[in-house]
Parts: structure tokens; sequence; C-alpha cells
């Protein structure tokens, strides 16, 4: 037994953890019965990889092909985003779907179907799998794909782990021509700005904004808005880029070696940080060359920076409102929790594509994601900001999630019920996949 | 090409320092007791790498067959590397002689007879590198694992004779000295995580010290002052410590 908590440090508990090499050990630890969930890098927010018994899949981690041609590849569900971008990207290969860190697995970008700044072109991780292979709780091994036992792979797509246990999967990474990122900022002073600036960048392949969740008044919703596009050859300007195209320089190794004790985070120190992040962006659109770290990753550069949140842990309350209640919808909940003054970084704006899925969590319209230290008081404000999330038909992202109850998930999931009865088939037998999660919102019993 | 053997290919350890090694353009030799496991390691190793990777059967019990293994090696490697171990449960085997057995000679005996071959062929030649990851629990006999702690302590000592034997013959022999490791044997337990290498960390550490022709590697540098300590609080306050 040992203690573990995923990313957020939000609930700690003990468990019993052991991983697998193999196939074999696997089917052999699925022999013994009881509830068990896979765990791979620990980077979901709340509970949804906890659970007493803990199969970690990080040393199941083997790329098993890949054909230059196609940039098809085949790799184990232990294997990290950054592992591949590391072996991929000096031969020109991208990722077709990446979060914003690298450091999860591709069983985890499966199970919670992650999205990126490009979900508006390229839809979420989950419609690039062609195919994969599942090991269900009595030990058979299912090989699924939109065309292939295509029911089982809707439900794996988005299902939390809960269907088993992700061995492979195969997918197509997307040609570059450099690891660098045509980069264009700008400054939006207001809510409606930045929405504007949204809906007129469909153009582009990554969109995103950093938006000050303290700014009140006028200035509610100001925020940052970064566009992207993979530089091509003729995108390069400096020298030492145009020579080594898909090299890029290795950062500082910075880290949090210790957990901030709780005042650290306050409303001042908070304001400050918000204030210059803004203000450091100088009004109207700069045009960079960036590597594809500081576009896609800027947080990983810092090991452990959910350390600062110190020990009572943290979540990132994260939602999706359909696009028709955006403007409105947005300003109201965007309003609530610049008034409890509890939000803390910037946080992340942006406008999903559409999306037809059974269990994922996007949706055309808009998302929020911010982080909250744990407080009775952000518990409280949860509540209040649920409702009215679930009055827009939207909805919250069950990775980041780790105190929604079981009736808010049943309102804001459309085919929570038939998830429900398909993950209660599957787990027919002795071994079961649940997790903390699955049973407090209702998903498992 | 220069080639490296590993030895235990299937450990952690070793998979980190072959991924390494591939990664620096070498060809590699993996050898373990099951050529099953090493299949897709070696699979991977030529996705990433695109190295050249042959996998065979070893068994560090099979003294006998040491000096035949080697002989039939179609690539004479520049670089050995010895990572097979058994760590037992001290508390569950302190009387079980078979556990015992098992312990001293897979972790020295094992190691004692395959280097043995492997440094006769490479005085022969008047070159190579040898390394063999050993412990910091050789360091000293402490109850919580005297076992596994005297075999290592026993490799140890043949490895700085062997490095005696063979400086003057342009031979390098390096001894390695992890800590605690993030790797299978410990992914059950809550270690300190300062003093704690993941299996990369370790391998960056085996392939510098290799380049800069080190003797003794202790993985992060704090294990070494804290053995320097442990082994000098003298034995009649150590023997009534609980370590």
């Amino acid at each position: 037994m040992r203690k573990i908590a995923d990313w957020g440090n939000y609930p700690v508990i003990e468990a019993d953890v052991s991983g697998f090499d193999t196939t074999a050990q696997l089917q052999q630890k699925l022999e013994q019965p009881g509830e068990v969930i896979a765990f791979g890098n620990g980077r979901s927010y709340g509970d949804a990889s906890l659970q007493n018994k803990i199969l970690l899949t990080r040393r199941f981690n083997k790329l098993l092909s890949f054909d230059d041609a196609t940039g098809e590849l085949c790799c184990q569900a232990g294997v990290l985003l950054s592992e591949i971008l590391e072996v991929f990207v000096p031969r020109g290969w991208f990722l077709p779907v990446t979060p914003g860190t690298k450091l999860i697995t591709i069983g985890g970008a499966i199970a919670a179907d992650v999205h990126g700044k490009n979900h508006h072109v390229d839809g979420s991780f989950g419609q690039h799998i062609r195919s994969m292979d599942i090991m269900r709780n009595d030990g058979s091994v299912v090989t699924c794909s939109p065309t292939q036992n295509a029911d089982f792979f809707k439900v794996t797509i988005g299902g939390m782990g809960l269907s088993g246990i992700i061995l492979n999967a195969t997918f197509r990474l997307k040609k570059i021509e450099s690891a660098y990122i045509r980069q264009e900022t700008t400054r939006a002073a207001n809510l409606d700005e930045i929405m504007d600036g949204f809906e007129a960048s469909n153009d582009w392949t990554y969109s995103v904004a950093w938006i000050d969740c303290l700014a009140k008044g006028d200035a509610l919703g100001r925020s940052v808005l970064m566009r992207g596009e993979h530089a091509t050859e003729t995108d390069l300007v400096e020298q030492l880029h145009k020579n080594a195209r898909f090299k890029i320089k290795k950062g500082l190794p910075l880290g949090i070696p210790i957990n901030f004790p709780d005042f650290a985070l306050n409303p001042l120190s908070m304001k400050a940080f918000n204030f210059a992040y803004y203000n450091k962006t100088r009004p109207g659109t700069h045009q960079d060359i960036v590597n594809y770290n500081s576009f896609f990753y800027p947080l990983d550069a810092i090991a452990d920076w959910n350390r600062i949140y110190g020990k009572r842990g943290f979540t990132q309350y994260q939602f999706v409102i359909p696009k028709e209640a955006g403007r409105e919808g947005m300003r109201t909940i965007l309003k609530r929790i610049t008034e409890s003054g509890l939000g803390s970084f910037l946080a992340v704006l942006k406008l999903f594509g559409e999306q037809d899925s059974f269990m994922s969590f996007p949706m055309a319209g808009y998302t929020l994601a911010l982080d909250f230290p744990i407080s009775v008081k952000a518990m409280a404000l949860f509540k209040e900001l649920d409702a009215m999330v679930a009055d827009y038909g939207g909805r919250l992202y069950l990775a980041k999630d780790s105190r929604m109850d079981a009736a808010m998930f049943e309102k804001t999931y459309p085919n929570a019920d038939e998830f429900r009865q398909v993950i209660a088939m599957l787990n027919e037998g002795s071994t079961r996949f649940a997790s903390l999660q699955s049973k407090r919102i209702g998903i498992t019993g | 090409m220069k080639n490296i053997l590993i030895l235990g290919a299937t450990s952690d350890m070793a998979q980190a320092i072959a991924k390494k090694y591939a990664a620096e353009g070498w060809s590699l030799t993996l050898a373990a007791r099951s050529v099953e496991l090493l299949g897709p390691i070696a699979s991977d190793l030529a996705v990433r790498s695109g190295a050249e990777i042959q996998t065979l059967e070893f068994d560090a019990t099979d003294f006998s067959n040491h000096r035949k293994f080697y002989e039939e090696l179609q690539t004479k490697p520049d670089v050995v590397i010895a990572a097979f171990g058994y760590m037992s449960d001290q508390m569950a085997v302190r009387s079980d002689v078979e556990e015992i057995q098992r312990t001293i000679d897979v972790n020295f005996t094992g190691m004692a007879t395959m280097l043995s071959v492997v440094a006769d062929d490479f005085e022969k030649r008047g070159s190579g590198s040898i390394a063999a990851i050993s412990s910091v629990a050789g360091d000293r006999g402490r109850q919580s694992n005297y076992i596994y702690g005297s075999a290592k302590a026993g490799l140890t000592v043949f490895m700085a004779g062997l490095r005696n034997r063979l400086a003057e013959k342009g031979v390098h022999v390096m001894t390695v000295k992890p800590g605690f490791a993030r790797t299978k044997m410990t992914e059950n337990l809550e270690l300190p995580a300062a003093l704690t290498a993941s299996p990369e960390q370790i391998a960056e550490a085996v392939f510098q010290g290799l380049e800069k022709k080190r003797n003794v590697v202790y993985t992060l540098w704090m294990w070494q002052w804290i053995m320097l300590i442990i082994k000098h609080i003298p034995e009649f306050i150590f023997k009534k410590m609980k370590m």
C-alpha cells in the first residue's frame, strides 16, 4: 500500500499499486476479484484513476511499429505523448491532437478523449484512433475500431477506463515542416472582443486564449488570444532555425521543490500575476516563431507546478456551454467567478468545434478551465456554477473533476444512462473496472 | 558501429540504459532469462532509433555456460553492462536456504563468473568497458537487507579487484550504486522523492560515467555522502540501530 493522488493532490488515498510488463502479467492481476482502475501518468486532476487497487500502465510503454510513408504509429498505452514527440518531431511528425501537457499516456488520452487547441479543426484525440486492443475484466482481448466491434470502440473513447484496460492503439501522426510554430498573439480588452476573436479564427489550426478571471467591470474577460500554425520551411527566419528545422533547444530544468504554504496564493498575489501577464502583451497583434514546447506546453517546463497549491490540493473547474448560450452564459458565469475572488492563475478559454461522440466532453461551444485551491468556499461556489452550467446546457470535463455529484452528471451527459448500463454489462464477473469518480457520479455501483 | 551487451536487459534500469545507447547510435545485444519479454523491448528500440538489435537468452545462474554464451556472440561488445539482479524480501527469506542461495547466485556468483569471461576477452583485446549494477546496500550490512546486501558487497569487491587487474590493460571497470530507484521493485512503496532516481536518471549517470571512465558511480550525489556517514558509524553503536 502507498499514498497516491492525481495531479490536483485532492483526494489523496492509500492504495495497492502495481504495474505490468506483459499482457500475461495483466491477465494474472485481473484474475484477482475486486475493483480496479488503470492509472497512467497521474495527470487527470481528481479521482478518475484512483481506487483501492490501481494498475499502473507506465511500464507498458513500447513503440511497436511505425510506417514512414503514412505516419501510422502503433504503440502500447503507457507511452507518454512526450516520448512520441521526442522520437518523431526530429523526423518531421507531430501528434494529431495534443492537450496542454505532453506528460500524459496514450491510454489516458483515449480514456478521457482529450482535446487541444485544434479541436475546431481536427476534433478530439479519440477521433484519430484507427484501432486499439482492450483487455476486458475476464482477461480476454478485444480488438476494436470505428468499424470492428464499433460499439465497444465507442464506449472506450472517453469511457474513463471503465470498459477495460487499453493495451495499445494505432493512429496517424501528421507531417510537419519544422519543430516551430508561427504564433500570433492578440490582446482582447474584454469578453466581447475575445469572442469576436475566436469566431474570426476558423481558418487557424490552433487557437486558445488565456483569460484574466479576476478582472471586473468593463475589463471582464480581458484576455490574450494565441493562434498558431506549424511553421513551414519558408516561415522560418532565424538562421539557427533554418539550419536545423526539427531541432529545438532544451530549456532549463525548472521545478517546484516543495509544497508552497497556503498563504502564498492570496487574492493580492494572484491579481498581481494576472495583471502582469496581461500587460506583458502589448496592445495589438504580434507575430513570432516559437518552438512547439513553448506554444503547446508552457507549464510542462516547470516540474511539479501543482505544488504551488500546497498540501490542501486544488481542482480545475472546466466546463463547456453550447455556442448559442455562449456570450450571455459565459458573461454570467465569469461574473460569478470574478465576484468570488477565488480563482487563481490565468484561465484558459477556447471555442470548440462540432463533436459527435458517445461520452466525450467537447461540444460546439465555449469551454473555460480555471484552477481553484481546495476550500470550503470554493466547493460552495462550484455548486452554484454547476447549476448555471447545467441550465445553459453545458457540462463538466471528467478528466478534471473531483467533486461533481451524480445528479449533475446525469443531467449534463445525454448518454449517462446508456453508458451506465453498458459498463454494468461489461463489468459482469468478479473483477470490475471502477474508479472513485465512477462511483461518486453513479456510473458504477 | 560500437556494440553494447546488456545482461539482464528486461529490468527498468537496463531498458532505460538501452534507450540511451540506442539514441546515441550504438548497436545493441540484449540478453535476459526470457527472450519473449525482450521482443517488445527490441521493437521499441528499433522504432525509436533504427538501432540494430539482437536478443539472446541468458541465465545468470547457469554458471558453466557463461563462457559458451560469450564465445557464441556474433558481435563482440565494446561495452558490457551487467544489470541483472534478484531482490528477495529479507524478512521472508532469512531462514529460507533456497532463497538465500538464489540471492547470492544471481547477485554475486553469476556476476563473477560471467564478468570473468568478459574480462579475459577485454584483457586480450586491450580495450573495452565493463559496468555492473551493484547497490548501496553492499556498503554496510544492515538487518533489513543483509543477504541481498552481502551479495552486492561481494560484487562491489569483485569489481574493485577487476578494476585493479585491468587498469593497466586499457580496460575500464565501473561499479554503479543506485540508491532508491523508482522501478517495478519499488512501485508499491513511498520513497523520499529527493533520494529516488528514475531509471532514466540512472541510465544517464551510467552513460556519462562510462564516457568519463569513472570508477564508482552513485547515481544521485547525496547517496555517496549518506553511505559515507553510515559506513563510519562505529560498530558498537551501529549494531543497536534499527536499519
